[in-house]
Protein backbone atom coordinates (compact mmCIF):
# COMPACT_ATOMS: atom_id res chain seq x y z
CA UNK A 1 0.00 0.00 0.00
CA UNK A 2 2.68 2.32 1.01
CA UNK A 3 4.94 1.22 -2.02
CA UNK A 4 1.33 1.91 -4.49
CA UNK A 5 0.98 5.56 -2.51
CA UNK A 6 4.87 6.21 -3.31
CA UNK A 7 4.33 5.30 -7.01
CA UNK A 8 1.30 7.09 -7.35
CA UNK A 9 3.32 10.08 -5.76
CA UNK A 10 6.60 9.99 -8.16
CA UNK A 11 4.30 9.12 -11.39
CA UNK A 12 1.82 12.17 -10.83
CA UNK A 13 4.64 14.18 -10.11
CA UNK A 14 2.51 15.81 -7.43
CA UNK A 15 5.32 17.11 -5.44
CA UNK A 16 6.04 18.71 -8.33
CA UNK A 17 2.83 20.39 -9.33
CA UNK A 18 3.00 21.71 -5.70
CA UNK A 19 6.04 23.25 -5.76
CA UNK A 20 5.17 24.77 -9.45
CA UNK A 21 1.78 25.71 -8.12
CA UNK A 22 3.48 27.74 -4.98
CA UNK A 23 6.04 29.03 -7.36
CA UNK A 24 3.40 30.68 -9.52
CA UNK A 25 1.56 32.11 -6.35
CA UNK A 26 4.80 34.18 -5.35
CA UNK A 27 4.88 35.48 -8.71
CA UNK A 28 1.93 37.60 -7.55
CA UNK A 29 3.39 38.65 -4.13
CA UNK A 30 4.37 42.12 -3.61
CA UNK A 31 7.98 42.31 -4.41
CA UNK A 32 10.76 41.96 -1.83
CA UNK A 33 13.32 44.37 -3.50
CA UNK A 34 12.83 48.18 -3.85
CA UNK A 35 12.86 49.86 -7.01
CA UNK A 36 16.77 51.13 -6.52
CA UNK A 37 17.88 53.82 -8.36
CA UNK A 38 14.46 55.41 -7.99
CA UNK A 39 13.80 54.46 -4.68
CA UNK A 40 16.21 54.09 -2.01
CA UNK A 41 16.51 51.76 1.47
CA UNK A 42 16.28 53.79 4.95
CA UNK A 43 20.27 54.69 6.02
CA UNK A 44 21.18 54.71 10.14
CA UNK A 45 22.21 57.96 11.16
CA UNK A 46 25.44 56.16 11.77
CA UNK A 47 26.03 55.35 8.11
CA UNK A 48 29.75 55.42 7.08
CA UNK A 49 29.54 56.21 3.29
CA UNK A 50 32.02 58.45 1.75
CA UNK A 51 34.01 60.82 3.44
CA UNK A 52 33.62 64.68 4.07
CA UNK A 53 36.07 67.45 5.51
CA UNK A 54 33.40 69.90 7.08
CA UNK A 55 34.04 73.77 8.30
CA UNK A 56 32.74 75.54 10.88
CA UNK A 57 29.78 77.49 10.06
CA UNK A 58 31.81 80.91 9.72
CA UNK A 59 33.37 78.86 6.81
CA UNK A 60 36.77 78.00 8.74
CA UNK A 61 37.92 74.58 8.45
CA UNK A 62 37.46 72.36 11.24
CA UNK A 63 40.44 70.25 10.66
CA UNK A 64 43.46 70.95 13.10
CA UNK A 65 46.27 69.02 11.77
CA UNK A 66 46.11 66.68 14.54
CA UNK A 67 46.67 63.52 12.45
CA UNK A 68 45.09 60.86 14.91
CA UNK A 69 43.00 59.74 11.89
CA UNK A 70 46.21 58.97 10.02
CA UNK A 71 47.22 56.93 12.89
CA UNK A 72 44.42 55.31 13.16
CA UNK A 73 43.55 54.10 10.20
CA UNK A 74 43.70 50.57 9.84
CA UNK A 75 44.21 50.49 6.10
CA UNK A 76 46.81 53.84 6.08
CA UNK A 77 44.67 55.70 3.84
CA UNK A 78 44.83 58.71 4.71
CA UNK A 79 48.10 60.67 4.32
CA UNK A 80 48.27 64.48 5.59
CA UNK A 81 51.05 67.29 5.55
CA UNK A 82 50.75 70.19 7.86
CA UNK A 83 52.02 73.78 8.05
CA UNK A 84 50.89 76.96 9.73
CA UNK A 85 48.45 78.74 7.84
CA UNK A 86 48.62 82.87 7.51
CA UNK A 87 47.07 83.17 10.67
CA UNK A 88 49.38 81.60 12.72
CA UNK A 89 47.03 78.94 13.12
CA UNK A 90 47.90 74.64 12.72
CA UNK A 91 46.26 73.68 9.07
CA UNK A 92 46.45 70.36 6.51
CA UNK A 93 48.24 71.53 3.35
CA UNK A 94 47.85 68.03 2.01
CA UNK A 95 45.00 65.79 3.30
CA UNK A 96 44.15 62.74 0.74
CA UNK A 97 42.31 59.84 1.64
CA UNK A 98 42.91 56.55 -1.05
CA UNK A 99 39.51 55.56 -1.47
CA UNK A 100 40.25 52.25 -2.67
CA UNK A 101 42.23 51.22 0.34
CA UNK A 102 39.73 52.83 2.89
CA UNK A 103 37.61 49.97 4.58
CA UNK A 104 35.07 52.00 5.93
CA UNK A 105 35.50 51.02 9.75
CA UNK A 106 35.04 54.96 10.84
CA UNK A 107 37.58 54.97 12.72
CA UNK A 108 39.05 58.54 11.71
CA UNK A 109 35.63 59.85 12.48
CA UNK A 110 35.86 58.44 15.88
CA UNK A 111 39.44 60.09 16.30
CA UNK A 112 38.41 63.32 15.37
CA UNK A 113 38.63 65.76 18.11
CA UNK A 114 36.80 68.72 16.15
CA UNK A 115 34.49 66.11 13.62
CA UNK A 116 36.17 67.30 10.89
CA UNK A 117 36.40 64.40 8.82
CA UNK A 118 32.83 62.02 8.87
CA UNK A 119 31.84 59.47 6.76
CA UNK A 120 28.50 60.87 5.15
CA UNK A 121 25.77 58.86 4.18
CA UNK A 122 26.54 59.25 0.21
CA UNK A 123 27.10 55.39 -0.87
CA UNK A 124 27.07 55.85 -4.56
CA UNK A 125 30.34 57.43 -5.34
CA UNK A 126 31.52 55.20 -8.06
CA UNK A 127 34.28 56.46 -10.75
CA UNK A 128 34.87 55.29 -14.16
CA UNK A 129 39.14 55.61 -13.17
CA UNK A 130 40.93 54.44 -10.56
CA UNK A 131 42.68 57.72 -10.30
CA UNK A 132 39.28 59.46 -9.15
CA UNK A 133 39.02 57.39 -6.29
CA UNK A 134 42.52 58.76 -4.51
CA UNK A 135 40.88 61.83 -3.07
CA UNK A 136 42.60 65.10 -2.22
CA UNK A 137 41.37 67.72 -0.08
CA UNK A 138 39.63 69.65 -2.21
CA UNK A 139 37.52 66.82 -2.88
CA UNK A 140 36.78 66.28 0.51
CA UNK A 141 36.00 69.81 1.48
CA UNK A 142 33.60 70.19 -1.48
CA UNK A 143 31.69 67.03 -0.39
CA UNK A 144 31.85 68.54 3.23
CA UNK A 145 30.05 71.57 1.86
CA UNK A 146 27.64 69.38 -0.59
CA UNK A 147 26.40 67.08 2.20
CA UNK A 148 26.57 69.31 5.36
CA UNK A 149 22.94 69.28 5.72
CA UNK A 150 22.53 66.22 6.03
CA UNK A 151 26.00 65.17 7.73
CA UNK A 152 25.01 67.91 10.93
CA UNK A 153 21.39 66.39 10.73
CA UNK A 154 22.82 62.52 11.31
CA UNK A 155 25.47 63.87 14.16
CA UNK A 156 22.73 65.09 16.06
CA UNK A 157 20.44 62.62 15.51
CA UNK A 158 23.32 60.20 16.96
CA UNK A 159 24.55 62.59 19.96
CA UNK A 160 22.42 60.98 22.32
CA UNK A 161 24.21 57.71 22.00
CA UNK A 162 27.62 59.08 22.00
CA UNK B 1 6.69 32.91 -52.69
CA UNK B 2 8.50 32.70 -55.76
CA UNK B 3 5.63 33.44 -57.74
CA UNK B 4 4.68 36.42 -55.47
CA UNK B 5 8.09 37.80 -56.10
CA UNK B 6 7.72 37.81 -60.07
CA UNK B 7 4.85 39.96 -59.87
CA UNK B 8 6.24 42.70 -57.21
CA UNK B 9 9.25 42.74 -59.31
CA UNK B 10 7.06 43.62 -62.26
CA UNK B 11 4.81 45.44 -60.45
CA UNK B 12 7.74 47.88 -58.58
CA UNK B 13 10.56 47.97 -61.50
CA UNK B 14 8.71 46.47 -64.49
CA UNK B 15 11.38 43.47 -64.28
CA UNK B 16 10.66 40.35 -64.85
CA UNK B 17 12.85 37.88 -62.72
CA UNK B 18 14.69 35.14 -64.47
CA UNK B 19 12.71 31.60 -62.49
CA UNK B 20 15.66 30.44 -60.83
CA UNK B 21 16.35 33.87 -59.61
CA UNK B 22 13.24 34.09 -58.76
CA UNK B 23 13.22 30.85 -56.23
CA UNK B 24 16.53 31.64 -55.03
CA UNK B 25 15.32 34.95 -53.87
CA UNK B 26 11.65 33.70 -52.17
CA UNK B 27 13.90 31.41 -50.53
CA UNK B 28 16.16 34.05 -49.03
CA UNK B 29 13.18 36.47 -48.25
CA UNK B 30 11.52 33.47 -46.16
CA UNK B 31 14.84 32.52 -44.88
CA UNK B 32 15.07 36.33 -43.55
CA UNK B 33 11.44 36.76 -42.57
CA UNK B 34 12.13 33.26 -40.42
CA UNK B 35 15.60 34.43 -38.87
CA UNK B 36 15.01 38.31 -38.23
CA UNK B 37 11.85 37.79 -35.65
CA UNK B 38 13.34 34.58 -34.23
CA UNK B 39 16.33 36.47 -33.05
CA UNK B 40 14.57 39.06 -31.64
CA UNK B 41 12.23 36.27 -30.16
CA UNK B 42 15.25 34.82 -28.50
CA UNK B 43 16.14 38.37 -27.27
CA UNK B 44 12.63 39.08 -25.83
CA UNK B 45 12.66 35.70 -24.55
CA UNK B 46 15.78 35.98 -22.56
CA UNK B 47 13.74 39.22 -20.77
CA UNK B 48 10.91 37.18 -20.30
CA UNK B 49 12.99 34.03 -18.47
CA UNK B 50 14.68 36.77 -16.35
CA UNK B 51 11.39 38.53 -15.41
CA UNK B 52 9.31 35.34 -14.76
CA UNK B 53 12.30 34.01 -12.59
CA UNK B 54 12.35 37.31 -10.83
CA UNK B 55 8.87 37.59 -10.21
CA UNK B 56 9.13 34.19 -8.56
CA UNK B 57 11.61 34.62 -6.28
CA UNK B 58 10.06 37.91 -5.20
CA UNK B 59 12.62 40.47 -7.70
CA UNK B 60 11.52 43.07 -10.23
CA UNK B 61 13.95 41.57 -12.55
CA UNK B 62 15.24 43.87 -15.62
CA UNK B 63 13.65 47.25 -15.08
CA UNK B 64 15.80 49.69 -16.38
CA UNK B 65 16.49 49.70 -19.67
CA UNK B 66 13.92 50.90 -21.71
CA UNK B 67 10.55 50.82 -21.22
CA UNK B 68 9.75 47.82 -18.27
CA UNK B 69 13.25 47.18 -19.30
CA UNK B 70 12.23 45.66 -22.47
CA UNK B 71 15.52 46.84 -23.74
CA UNK B 72 17.76 44.98 -21.33
CA UNK B 73 18.59 41.90 -23.96
CA UNK B 74 19.62 43.96 -26.49
CA UNK B 75 21.82 46.52 -24.02
CA UNK B 76 23.21 43.34 -22.94
CA UNK B 77 23.97 42.20 -26.95
CA UNK B 78 25.34 45.68 -27.58
CA UNK B 79 28.06 45.07 -24.30
CA UNK B 80 28.89 41.74 -25.83
CA UNK B 81 29.49 42.77 -29.13
CA UNK B 82 32.00 45.38 -27.81
CA UNK B 83 34.22 42.85 -25.53
CA UNK B 84 37.61 41.49 -26.83
CA UNK B 85 37.26 38.28 -28.11
CA UNK B 86 39.68 36.36 -26.15
CA UNK B 87 41.44 32.97 -27.17
CA UNK B 88 42.83 31.37 -24.78
CA UNK B 89 46.76 30.33 -26.06
CA UNK B 90 46.60 26.52 -25.98
CA UNK B 91 43.05 26.58 -27.59
CA UNK B 92 42.69 25.18 -31.02
CA UNK B 93 41.59 28.37 -32.71
CA UNK B 94 39.58 27.05 -35.53
CA UNK B 95 37.70 24.68 -34.02
CA UNK B 96 37.36 27.12 -30.86
CA UNK B 97 35.58 29.82 -32.60
CA UNK B 98 33.24 27.39 -34.85
CA UNK B 99 31.45 25.54 -31.74
CA UNK B 100 29.48 28.70 -31.15
CA UNK B 101 28.85 29.49 -34.73
CA UNK B 102 27.78 25.71 -35.24
CA UNK B 103 25.13 25.64 -32.19
CA UNK B 104 23.69 29.08 -33.32
CA UNK B 105 23.77 27.90 -36.53
CA UNK B 106 21.91 24.77 -35.34
CA UNK B 107 19.49 26.35 -33.86
CA UNK B 108 18.57 28.41 -36.27
CA UNK B 109 18.21 25.98 -39.12
CA UNK B 110 15.77 23.91 -37.58
CA UNK B 111 13.32 26.27 -38.03
CA UNK B 112 13.10 25.18 -41.28
CA UNK B 113 10.49 22.89 -41.13
CA UNK B 114 8.65 24.68 -38.15
CA UNK B 115 5.11 25.19 -40.01
CA UNK B 116 3.46 28.33 -38.74
CA UNK B 117 0.26 27.64 -39.72
CA UNK B 118 -1.54 25.78 -42.87
CA UNK B 119 1.24 26.02 -45.42
CA UNK B 120 3.27 28.56 -44.34
CA UNK B 121 6.72 26.42 -43.95
CA UNK B 122 10.53 27.21 -45.69
CA UNK B 123 10.55 23.64 -46.25
CA UNK B 124 7.60 21.24 -46.06
CA UNK B 125 10.00 18.36 -45.58
CA UNK B 126 8.16 14.87 -45.75
CA UNK B 127 10.84 13.94 -43.00
CA UNK B 128 10.06 17.08 -40.99
CA UNK B 129 10.54 15.66 -37.34
CA UNK B 130 13.57 13.55 -38.25
CA UNK B 131 15.51 16.45 -39.55
CA UNK B 132 14.09 18.47 -36.60
CA UNK B 133 15.48 15.66 -34.20
CA UNK B 134 18.95 15.63 -36.32
CA UNK B 135 19.44 19.25 -35.89
CA UNK B 136 19.06 18.97 -31.81
CA UNK B 137 20.94 16.02 -31.86
CA UNK B 138 23.95 17.78 -33.82
CA UNK B 139 23.72 20.37 -30.88
CA UNK B 140 25.70 18.09 -29.06
CA UNK B 141 28.59 18.69 -31.58
CA UNK B 142 28.81 22.71 -30.69
CA UNK B 143 29.13 22.00 -26.49
CA UNK B 144 31.69 18.98 -27.09
CA UNK B 145 34.02 20.94 -29.63
CA UNK B 146 34.20 23.93 -27.95
CA UNK B 147 34.59 21.83 -24.24
CA UNK B 148 37.43 20.40 -26.13
CA UNK B 149 38.78 23.10 -28.13
CA UNK B 150 39.26 25.13 -24.97
CA UNK B 151 41.71 23.14 -23.71
CA UNK B 152 40.43 23.78 -20.36
CA UNK B 153 39.51 21.31 -17.75
CA UNK B 154 36.28 22.56 -16.57
CA UNK B 155 35.27 23.34 -20.14
CA UNK B 156 35.75 19.30 -21.07
CA UNK B 157 33.90 18.29 -17.85
CA UNK B 158 30.94 20.30 -18.69
CA UNK B 159 31.23 18.67 -22.56
CA UNK B 160 31.42 15.70 -21.24
CA UNK B 161 28.48 15.74 -18.81
CA UNK B 162 26.66 17.56 -21.49
CA UNK B 163 26.97 15.39 -24.48
CA UNK B 164 26.39 12.39 -21.99
CA UNK B 165 23.67 13.95 -20.57
CA UNK B 166 21.95 14.86 -24.26
CA UNK B 167 22.55 11.44 -25.85
CA UNK B 168 20.94 9.66 -22.51
CA UNK B 169 17.65 12.06 -23.55
CA UNK B 170 17.65 11.68 -26.72
CA UNK B 171 16.92 8.03 -26.57
CA UNK B 172 13.42 8.90 -24.49
CA UNK B 173 12.38 11.77 -27.34
CA UNK B 174 12.77 9.48 -30.08
CA UNK B 175 10.43 7.06 -28.55
CA UNK B 176 8.03 9.87 -27.80
CA UNK B 177 8.15 10.94 -31.26
CA UNK B 178 7.33 7.44 -31.68
CA UNK B 179 4.15 7.46 -29.93
CA UNK B 180 3.06 10.99 -31.78
CA UNK B 181 4.30 9.12 -35.03
CA UNK B 182 2.14 6.39 -34.66
CA UNK B 183 -1.44 8.12 -33.74
CA UNK B 184 -0.47 10.22 -36.84
CA UNK B 185 0.81 8.70 -39.09
CA UNK B 186 3.47 10.81 -41.02
CA UNK B 187 6.47 12.26 -40.41
CA UNK B 188 5.32 15.69 -42.14
CA UNK B 189 5.28 18.29 -39.42
CA UNK B 190 2.11 19.89 -41.20
CA UNK B 191 0.24 16.38 -41.58
CA UNK B 192 1.37 15.96 -37.49
CA UNK B 193 -0.50 19.29 -36.77
CA UNK B 194 -3.53 18.24 -38.72
CA UNK B 195 -4.04 14.84 -38.05
CA UNK B 196 -4.60 16.70 -34.29
CA UNK B 197 -7.56 18.49 -35.47
CA UNK B 198 -9.74 14.77 -35.32
CA UNK B 199 -7.86 12.71 -32.88
CA UNK B 200 -9.50 9.84 -31.28
CA UNK B 201 -10.01 10.71 -27.45
CA UNK B 202 -8.80 13.63 -27.71
CA UNK B 203 -10.10 16.65 -25.57
CA UNK B 204 -11.27 19.20 -28.27
CA UNK B 205 -9.61 17.43 -31.29
CA UNK B 206 -6.31 17.54 -29.30
CA UNK B 207 -4.13 14.52 -28.01
CA UNK B 208 -4.37 15.47 -25.10
CA UNK B 209 -5.70 12.50 -22.73
CA UNK B 210 -3.87 10.37 -24.38
CA UNK B 211 -0.13 10.94 -24.75
CA UNK B 212 -0.23 13.81 -21.87
CA UNK B 213 2.28 11.40 -20.09
CA UNK B 214 4.32 11.64 -23.29
CA UNK B 215 3.77 15.45 -23.26
CA UNK B 216 5.44 15.78 -19.48
CA UNK B 217 7.92 13.20 -20.76
CA UNK B 218 9.27 14.97 -23.90
CA UNK B 219 9.05 18.25 -21.77
CA UNK B 220 11.34 17.35 -18.87
CA UNK B 221 13.64 15.24 -21.49
CA UNK B 222 13.58 18.89 -23.78
CA UNK B 223 14.72 20.49 -20.45
CA UNK B 224 17.57 18.12 -20.86
CA UNK B 225 17.94 18.35 -24.30
CA UNK B 226 18.78 22.34 -23.71
CA UNK B 227 21.00 22.20 -20.68
CA UNK B 228 18.17 24.17 -18.75
CA UNK B 229 17.49 24.16 -15.24
CA UNK B 230 16.82 21.57 -12.81
CA UNK B 231 19.57 19.82 -15.68
CA UNK B 232 21.80 22.75 -16.25
CA UNK B 233 24.76 20.23 -14.91
CA UNK B 234 27.17 21.46 -18.25
CA UNK B 235 27.05 24.79 -16.75
CA UNK B 236 26.59 24.11 -12.83
CA UNK B 237 28.34 27.00 -12.22
CA UNK B 238 28.44 25.68 -8.13
CA UNK B 239 30.54 22.88 -9.52
CA UNK B 240 32.35 23.78 -13.02
CA UNK B 241 31.75 27.34 -13.29
CA UNK B 242 30.94 27.86 -16.59
CA UNK B 243 31.64 24.47 -18.19
CA UNK B 244 31.95 24.27 -21.23
CA UNK B 245 31.04 28.32 -21.71
CA UNK B 246 34.17 29.30 -19.41
CA UNK B 247 36.99 30.37 -22.16
CA UNK B 248 34.24 32.32 -24.17
CA UNK B 249 33.98 36.11 -24.30
CA UNK B 250 32.15 38.47 -26.46
CA UNK B 251 30.49 37.21 -29.58
CA UNK B 252 31.83 33.84 -28.91
CA UNK B 253 29.60 33.63 -25.89
CA UNK B 254 26.91 35.58 -27.28
CA UNK B 255 26.33 33.16 -30.07
CA UNK B 256 26.49 30.28 -27.47
CA UNK B 257 23.92 31.97 -25.44
CA UNK B 258 21.56 32.60 -28.19
CA UNK B 259 22.32 29.27 -29.84
CA UNK B 260 20.78 27.86 -26.52
CA UNK B 261 17.71 30.52 -26.46
CA UNK B 262 17.21 29.50 -29.97
CA UNK B 263 17.52 25.76 -28.56
CA UNK B 264 14.80 26.23 -26.14
CA UNK B 265 12.22 27.94 -28.02
CA UNK B 266 12.89 25.49 -30.94
CA UNK B 267 11.67 23.05 -28.71
CA UNK B 268 8.88 25.29 -27.31
CA UNK B 269 7.50 24.89 -30.60
CA UNK B 270 7.97 21.36 -30.99
CA UNK B 271 5.91 20.81 -28.19
CA UNK B 272 3.27 22.67 -29.30
CA UNK B 273 3.36 21.31 -32.99
CA UNK B 274 3.28 17.68 -31.49
CA UNK B 275 1.05 17.59 -28.64
CA UNK B 276 -0.66 21.25 -28.49
CA UNK B 277 -1.98 21.29 -31.97
CA UNK B 278 0.74 23.59 -33.34
CA UNK B 279 -1.41 26.21 -35.12
CA UNK B 280 -4.76 25.07 -34.13
CA UNK B 281 -7.01 27.30 -31.73
CA UNK B 282 -6.91 25.21 -28.81
CA UNK B 283 -10.68 24.10 -29.00
CA UNK B 284 -12.00 23.20 -32.62
CA UNK B 285 -14.62 25.80 -32.35
CA UNK B 286 -15.42 28.37 -35.71
CA UNK B 287 -15.09 31.65 -34.73
CA UNK B 288 -11.59 30.71 -33.11
CA UNK B 289 -10.17 30.21 -36.54
CA UNK B 290 -10.42 33.83 -37.35
CA UNK B 291 -7.71 34.97 -35.29
CA UNK B 292 -4.25 33.53 -37.33
CA UNK B 293 -2.75 30.21 -36.70
CA UNK B 294 0.42 31.80 -36.31
CA UNK B 295 -1.08 33.97 -33.26
CA UNK B 296 -2.26 30.69 -31.41
CA UNK B 297 1.23 29.05 -32.47
CA UNK B 298 3.05 31.79 -30.74
CA UNK B 299 0.82 31.52 -27.55
CA UNK B 300 1.50 28.20 -27.46
CA UNK B 301 5.24 28.49 -27.39
CA UNK B 302 5.00 31.61 -25.63
CA UNK B 303 3.55 29.35 -23.16
CA UNK B 304 5.55 26.58 -22.85
CA UNK B 305 8.38 28.76 -22.60
CA UNK B 306 7.03 29.78 -19.74
CA UNK B 307 6.70 26.93 -18.26
CA UNK B 308 10.65 26.34 -19.18
CA UNK B 309 11.30 29.21 -17.15
CA UNK B 310 8.84 28.32 -14.08
CA UNK B 311 10.37 25.18 -13.67
CA UNK B 312 13.82 27.15 -13.46
CA UNK B 313 12.19 29.12 -10.63
CA UNK B 314 11.30 25.75 -8.48
CA UNK B 315 13.72 22.76 -8.85
CA UNK B 316 16.81 22.90 -7.87
CA UNK B 317 19.52 21.30 -10.12
CA UNK B 318 19.49 17.56 -10.22
CA UNK B 319 23.07 15.42 -9.18
CA UNK B 320 24.59 13.70 -12.27
CA UNK B 321 23.73 9.83 -11.18
CA UNK B 322 20.23 11.49 -10.33
CA UNK B 323 19.99 12.64 -14.21
CA UNK B 324 21.39 9.78 -15.48
CA UNK B 325 18.93 7.48 -13.28
CA UNK B 326 15.61 9.11 -14.64
CA UNK B 327 16.78 9.56 -18.30
CA UNK B 328 17.74 5.70 -18.39
CA UNK B 329 15.71 3.77 -15.74
CA UNK B 330 12.47 6.06 -15.61
CA UNK B 331 12.02 7.55 -18.95
CA UNK B 332 13.49 4.60 -20.87
CA UNK B 333 11.09 2.46 -19.74
CA UNK B 334 8.41 4.50 -19.39
CA UNK B 335 8.25 6.04 -22.86
CA UNK B 336 8.74 2.13 -24.54
CA UNK B 337 5.67 1.21 -22.62
CA UNK B 338 3.64 4.01 -23.90
CA UNK B 339 4.57 3.14 -27.39
CA UNK B 340 3.80 -0.67 -26.94
CA UNK B 341 0.04 0.61 -25.29
CA UNK B 342 -0.36 3.25 -27.66
CA UNK B 343 0.44 0.72 -30.04
CA UNK B 344 -1.57 -2.22 -28.77
CA UNK B 345 -4.63 0.20 -28.30
CA UNK B 346 -4.31 1.62 -32.04
CA UNK B 347 -4.32 -2.05 -33.04
CA UNK B 348 -7.40 -3.61 -31.03
CA UNK B 349 -9.44 -0.54 -32.03
CA UNK B 350 -8.20 -0.62 -35.33
CA UNK B 351 -7.44 3.46 -35.57
CA UNK B 352 -3.70 2.50 -37.33
CA UNK B 353 -3.61 6.03 -39.26
CA UNK B 354 -3.65 5.18 -43.06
Amino acid sequence: MLLLKHAARTFLLSEFVKAMWLTFRYMFRPKATINYPYEKGHLSPRFRGEHALRRYPNGEERCIACKLCEAICPAQAIVIEAAVADDGSRRTTRYDIDMTKCIYCGYCQEACPVEAIVEGPNFEFATETREELYYNKEKLLKNGEMWEQEIATNIKLDAPYR
Amino acid sequence: MADLLVEFFTWAFGVTLVPWFATLLGIVVGILAIVLPLLIAVAMSVYMDRKVWAGMQMRRGPNVVGPWGLMQSFADGLKLFLKETIIPASANKFIFLLAPALTFILALVGWAVIPFGDGVVLANLNVGILYLFAMSSLGVYGIILSGWASNSRYAFLGALRSSAQMVSYEVSIGFVLVTVLMCAGSLNLSEIVLAQKNAFMGVNGYWFTPLFPMLIVFFISALAETNRPPFDLPEAESEIVAGYQIEYSSMAFALFFLGEYANIILMCAMTSILFLGGWLPPVDWEPLYIIPGWIWFFGKIIFMFFVFAWVKATVPRYRYDQLMRLGWKVFLPLSLLWVVLTGLFLLLTDKIPA
